[in-house]
Order: C-alpha cells, then sequence, then structure tokens
C-alpha cells in the first residue's frame, strides 16, 4: 500500500517544448489531488509520467511505501491503477469478458462485482461496439477499481457520464480515499469532493 | 500464469471473430496458392518442384496480413497502457500475443497446406516435409513479425511499412523451409529443416525482449 505519492523539481519536454518545470507537490494517503488547467498544458503528460511511461527532462517521482521508496519507472507502475481518456474497450468481446479477462490479468476475484457497482449487470453479454460513450466510461472505471491498486490516476473521470454515472464515479473516488489509497485525477469539470487542487500553466 | 494465459485466450478470442483476420489471412492464403498453379499451367513436375516456395511465401504473406493489428489495435483503444501497468511483465505479454498469432494463423496455415499441396502434385514425402517445416517456421515468422508489429504500432498505415522491415528477416526461414520440401523430393538430406528450427528457436526466444523493448519506446513518446 502507498503512504504517500511525492513528486520533487519535476519537468517534462515534449516536442521541443518544456511543459512544466520545477513542479513539486506530495499527496498524503487518503488524499485527492485534482489536476487542472487550459488544453495542453501538459495534465495527460504528468498522469503518463507519473504512471511510468515518460521520462521527466529532470526531477523524480516517488512513491512512499512504509519504510521503502519506490522510484524506478517500471516498479512505479505495480501501484497504479489507469483510467485513461481512452476506455480500452474491445467491440468483439461482451461487457462481462473484458472484466473477467481484467480480473485475470491482475490476479483479482471474477469481475461479476464490479458489474453491479457500476451499473453494467444488464449490459453483461452485450459486446463492447453496442456501448454508449458514458457505458463504456462505467465499464473503464468498474476496471479501474476492480484492479485493486492503491495510486488512481484518472483522465477526466467524469467525461460522458451522466448524473446517476458521475454520482457513481465520484462514490468511487471517495471510497478509495477512505481506504487510504491517492487519486490523482486531471480535470475540466469540478469532481466536487473535498481535496486539493493544482493548477498547471499558471504562474507555475 | 494465469495473466498469461488470460491475455493469450482473449487475443486467441479477439483474432478469431469478426474483424480479428485469422480467417482473412486463411482465406487468402488458400487464393494464392490456388490461383499460382493456374498461371503456371499444368507441368505437374514443375509444379511439385515450387510447391514448397509457393507455399511458403503465401504462408508468409498470409500472417503477415493480419500481424500489424497485434500490437496497434491495442494501442489505439488504450488496451496497451493497460497491459504494460498489469503484474505481467511486457515480454510475457509479447510473448502471449506471438503465441495467439501463431495459434490463430501459422497452425491453421500447416493444416491447410496438406490440403493445398494435392493441388500441386505434391507426393505424400514432401507434402510431410511442408508441413513439418511450417509447423516448425511460422512461429518464427509471427515473433520475427510482432517485432515489427511493435515497431510500427504508431505509425498510421504501418501496415504498409510492416512487410519492409519483417520480410527481409523472414527470408531465411523460406529458404530453409522451401529447401526442405526440395530435399525431401530429392531423397536427399540437407540439413534444411535443422536450420530452420534453429532459426526459428532463435527467434521465438529473442522476439519478445525486443517487441517489448518497442512497446515501450512508443508508449514513452
Amino acid at each position: 500500500m502507498i503512504i504517500a505519492l511525492d513528486v520533487e523539481n519535476l519537468a517534462l519536454i515534449r516536442a521541443h517544448r518544456v511543459l512544466f518545470r520545477d513542479l513539486r507537490f506530495s499527496v498524503p494517503a487518503g488524499a485527492l489531488l485534482s489536476i487542472e488547467g487550459p488544453n495542453g498544458v501538459g495534465k495527460t503528460s504528468l498522469l503518463r509520467l507519473i504512471a511510468g511511461f515518460l521520462r521527466p527532462a529532470a526531477g523524480t517521482v516517488r512513491f512512499k511505501t512504509g519504510a521503502s521508496a519506490v522510484e524506478d519507472a517500471e516498479e512505479r507502475g505495480g501501484f497504479v491503477g489507469w483510467l485513461g481518456h481512452q476506455d480500452a474497450v474491445k467491440p468483439q468481446m461482451s461487457v462481462r469478458e473484458q472484466l473477467a479477462f481484467f480480473a485475470r490479468l491482475h490476479g483479482a476475484r471474477s469481475g461479476e462485482a464490479a458489474l453491479a457497482t457500476f451499473g453494467l449487470a444488464h449490459l453483461a453479454d452485450l459486446p463492447g461496439q453496442f456501448l454508449s460513450a458514458g457505458q463504456r466510461r462505467r465499464l473503464a472505471l468498474a476496471r479501474l477499481k476492480l484492479g485493486g491498486r492503491p495510486l488512481w490516476l484518472m483522465d477526466e473521470p467524469l467525461a460522458a457520464l451522466d448524473s446517476t454515472g458521475k454520482k457513481l464515479a465520484s462514490d468511487a473516488i471517495t471510497a478509495h480515499c477512505a481506504a487510504g489509497g491517492i487519486v490523482l485525477a486531471a480535470t475540466h469539470e469540478p469532481l466536487g469532493l473535498a481535496g486539493e487542487t493544482l493548477r498547471l500553466g499558471s504562474a507555475a | 500464469m494465469t495473466a498469461f494465459m488470460a491475455l493469450l485466450i482473449r487475443d486467441l478470442r479477439l483474432a478469431v471473430r469478426a474483424g480479428g483476420g485469422a480467417a482473412l489471412a486463411l482465406a487468402f492464403f488458400a487464393s494464392v496458392v490456388t490461383l499460382v498453379p493456374l498461371g503456371v499451367g499444368p507441368d505437374l513436375k514443375l509444379l511439385a518442384r515450387i510447391a514448397g516456395g509457393v507455399l511458403w511465401v503465401s504462408a508468409v504473406l498470409a500472417a503477415l496480413l493480419c500481424l500489424d493489428r497485434l500490437f496497434q489495435a491495442d494501442y489505439e483503444d488504450g488496451s496497451l497502457d493497460l497491459i504494460a501497468l498489469s503484474p505481467l511483465p511486457l515480454e510475457a505479454a509479447a510473448f502471449a500475443k506471438i503465441a495467439a498469432h501463431w495459434l490463430a494463423t501459422g497452425l491453421p496455415l500447416t493444416l491447410l497446406s496438406g490440403v493445398l499441396a494435392i493441388l500441386y502434385n505434391l507426393p505424400a514425402a514432401g507434402s510431410g516435409a511442408l508441413a513439418l517445416s511450417l509447423i516448425i517456421g511460422t512461429p518464427a515468422v509471427s515473433a520475427i513479425g510482432a517485432v515489427g508489429a511493435a515497431l510500427t504500432l504508431s505509425v498510421r498505415r504501418g501496415g504498409l511499412i510492416l512487410p519492409l522491415i519483417v520480410l527481409p528477416l523472414l527470408a531465411p526461414a523460406v529458404i530453409f523451409g522451401s529447401g526442405a520440401v526440395l530435399a525431401a523430393l530429392d531423397a536427399i538430406s540437407n540439413g534444411s529443416l535443422l536450420l530452420l528450427a534453429a532459426f526459428s528457436l532463435l527467434g521465438v526466444l529473442l522476439a519478445p525482449f525486443a517487441a517489448a523493448a518497442a512497446v515501450r519506446l512508443n508508449l514513452a513518446s
């Protein structure tokens, strides 16, 4: 379980452009950090950097786990639950199959409980191609919860969701934080939840 | 192991379902192999001599046909991010994908080759050698092809560049594979099958590491 996330002096260069520099923040266990800022300011890139996909130009990302600290990008990936802006839904596989695959990939128990939690039970046997954008988002959220990772990195978690879906998403975030997890959410819409906000691109 | 099998079964499922391309590869293989005797004419001796080469080249092209989507489909819809972050190492994931591709194309191509060899008046010994060479050699096609697929996964129309990268690397498989068929026809032993086995083994061993490195490179851009 992660105790805290520490970011020090982080700088990222993309396409010969400095997206951000000297970025520093830390998030304690059980906290939610919203990342805000205009389009193209580097919110998604920051999430990908923390997940270990991108390498920073300078600085460190550290996951503090009890006595030890994890800095290696590859190792960090093992703590990350990822909700990208794409939903990773396969058109040819049913909702149940996709959740079951993800569960087995993570050595988790079956995905049936997650189906019900996110209101997908009646869609379980429907192939992914017939899902609406909001339903695909719910599937992605169900998968995130199923993974059981301590640090959730969410890119626009509320995108395409209806009001019930938004409630489900914020409930999942609240429950995750209450259980000692950390949530980083890049978002334009206010989540309406208690937590710090990191504003990128403004006099940073 | 569960995670490995989960990915293998998922990829196999996606390959055989609509739009997966496994059936397409088989149909392509069958049509090309059927077309060549129509072009060459009814010279039974000649057909038996070229059978190994034609079937091997067609098998390689057919396997490449559905190879470009091996990583690209997962890259485009975001699944590759999830697979990269899963407990399954990327090398193992690449190996699972190679295995699934082989089970969906290489293996059925081999089985089909027995039937198609009849069109070429290939005697039983040649037909057996062909099937043996295909079953030994097609894993290398899937494996080396996967490296090309991983390198081109973020390239639009990468399917067109993929053969340019992969075909030269697969030349040894075609040479040894068709060589084994000719050796069987002439009732000599030229070691083609052993060389093919060595090539295939090396390819399957090294390819997952190369493919995983290429995927990492692409995810970081």
